[in-house]
């Protein structure tokens, strides 16, 4: 691509700067202005801004995105998941760990002893809750915010995906941050 | 109460030299004051509160006092706890003395040019006259520009005894970048001190404010403009318009900050200061923001008429503000407040600039310098002496 030729003005490159300048002063200004209403509570500090104070304030999600899973319960609030391995086995990043056992129930064949999920190398591409046949898996928490001092802290068990509070911390991991 | 202010009066009175010398304490105690918490502490706070507001957003706000935040000034104190408490790294290979010399060079050649700065005119005590000035240089221009100098070598010693190979391309950047523009900051400047005749800042400010642009040759002999431009006072930057762009540009480059950030390019290119860590590290900072404020006086008091407020004029033990007269000691704070909002002003728009614009390329500094700034500068100095010769 050829590059674009410069006009004369643009050469000269003080009344382009004078240009750039001009746009952040005015931005300083108006904003400047709106801090000074916000001080004085006659509107919201929003208008001067457009950052969010993030750990106390959130941007609303979208409820198709897809955050940390969570396994979800039949009425007596056991898995529902039947160990049938179609999650672990679409799984791309090859983070899911799935150990079988029988259950009680005749009707149902297996469930899981152990489901672990090493977030760590999940890519959230939400192929497992694709697979998944009971609906037993889904990726609908909330919860972004994995970060521990230890690698095992990401290292979700079964008894952990199957609460769905966004800011739940595993017993066994020390959180970098906790959010309010 | 009374008898102990007389006593007082009586003993300055009959001590002339007592008056100097506690004055002499004064003026440098304040203007270290002014100094130190403007270099030291608020320009920090300033660059990044400024830098927030113009990219629409609330800037450090978080360090907090007991709950209070007061927008971010408990910043500054927890920079500076980190600094003094970090380690305080030198290189295996360096040399501890000249390693450590270095940042205070550079921040005390930054601090002494203040010395002849007049942050006022004369003010007469106990029948004793005093310059507002720590050290009333008749060449105090010359002086600011040599300490300039003295500046980079500090930055020079940084780079050279780090022991680093980056440390030292960046200390060469430095110095061809500051040497480079010297030559353009003195002569930019040139062409105003051919209408002052004087190297001497008191003299500059005094000129501008006893001239108007009427009084100007060939400016003040236009037909019907003359009478106007008589009410507009003869401040430097309406003699020198180029000059002044010029001076201001070459200001920005001598004090190395962004778009002419080569030296230390802290976001991708590393420059002189790698090898420094906590305090020392802090000092090459603060030694950037003193210049500022050094070049932003220096540019009030060259182009912008230092303390001079139009309208105002200030005689003896008396003020007249457009014909009304006022007390002289109101008179007085309102020539402070102009020098200083003047100073401010500059201040904000160095930080606007620094957070406007992006970096040059090297060779793109080194081709204005020495291509269009010199020039330019050179052509400027030459007019003004044509024009200034034919209009005797």
């Amino acid at each position: 691509m050829p590059k674009p030729k410069m006009t004369f003005v643009e050469r000269l490159y003080l009344p382009e700067i004078s240009k750039g300048l001009a746009l952040t002063s005015r931005h300083f200004f108006r904003n400047l202005w709106h801090h000074s209403l916000a001080s004085l509570g006659l509107e919201s500090r929003d208008r001067a801004m457009v950052t969010i104070a993030y750990p106390e304030v959130r941007r609303p999600y979208p409820l198709v995105a897809r955050s940390r899973h969570r396994l979800t319960k039949r009425e007596d609030g056991s898995p529902k998941c039947v160990a049938c391995m179609m999650c672990a086995t679409a799984c791309p990043a090859d983070c899911i760990f799935i150990e079988a056992e029988e259950h009680p129930d005749p009707a149902i064949e297996k469930r899981p002893r152990h489901f672990d999920i090493d977030m760590s190398k999940c890519v959230y591409c939400g192929f497992c809750v694709e697979a998944c046949p009971e609906d037993a898996i889904r990726m609908d928490t909330g919860s972004f915010e994995l970060a521990y001092f230890d690698r095992k802290g990401l290292v979700y068990d079964k008894e952990f995906l199957l609460n769905d509070d966004p800011h739940a911390v595993p017993a066994h991991a020390e959180p970098l941050s906790r959010g309010n | 109460m009374h008898t102990a202010l007389d006593s007082l009066n009586a003993a300055m009175s009959a001590h002339p030299l007592l008056v100097q010398a506690l004055a002499a304490v004064a003026k440098t105690v304040f203007m270290m004051t002014v100094v130190m918490l403007i270099g030291g502490l608020i320009l920090s706070w300033v660059e990044r509160k400024q830098s927030a507001i113009m990219q629409d957003r609330i800037g450090a706000n978080r360090a907090a006092i007991l709950g209070v935040r007061a927008w971010g000034l408990f910043h500054n104190l927890a920079d500076a706890a980190k600094g003094i408490l970090k380690e305080d790294f030198i290189p295996p290979d360096a040399n501890p003395f000249l390693h450590t010399l270095a940042p205070f060079l550079a921040v005390s050649t930054a601090v002494v040019a203040f010395a002849v700065l007049p942050f006022g005119g004369t003010v007469h005590l106990w029948g004793q006259s005093v310059d507002l000035t720590i050290a009333p240089l008749p060449i105090g221009i010359l002086f600011v520009w040599a300490m300039m100098g003295m500046g980079v070598y500090g930055v020079v010693l940084a780079g050279y005894v780090s022991n680093n190979k980056f440390s030292l391309l960046g200390c060469l950047r430095a110095t061809a970048q500051v040497i480079s523009y010297e030559v353009a900051t003195g002569l930019t400047v040139l062409g105003a001190l051919l209408f002052y005749r004087s190297l001497d800042f008191r003299d500059m400010v005094a000129w501008q404010m006893g001239h108007n642009l009427g009084q100007v040759p060939f400016l003040g002999h236009l037909p019907d403009l003359g009478a106007v431009l008589a009410h507009i006072p003869a401040w430097g930057v309406f003699l020198q318009p180029l000059g002044f762009v010029l001076f201001f540009t070459a200001t920005i480059v001598e004090m190395t900050r962004i778009p002419f950030d080569l030296p230390e390019g802290e976001s991708e290119i590393i420059g002189y200061n790698i090898e420094y860590s906590g305090m020392k590290f802090m000092i090459f900072m603060m030694s950037e923001f003193v210049e500022s404020l050094l070049f932003a006086w220096v540019i009030v008091l060259v182009f912008f008429g230092g303390w001079s407020l139009p309208g105002l004029h200030l005689g003896d033990g008396v003020a007249v503000l457009f014909g009304h007269a006022l007390p002289y000691a109101s008179g007085v704070a309102l020539e402070a407040a102009a020098m200083a909002l003047k100073i401010v002003f500059f201040l904000w728009f160095q930080m606007l600039v620094r957070w406007s614009l992006p970096r040059f390329r090297y060779d793109q500094i080194m081709h204005l310098g020495w291509k269009i700034m010199l020039p330019l500068a050179l052509a400027n100095l030459a007019v003004t002496g044509v024009l200034g010769v034919l209009a005797r």
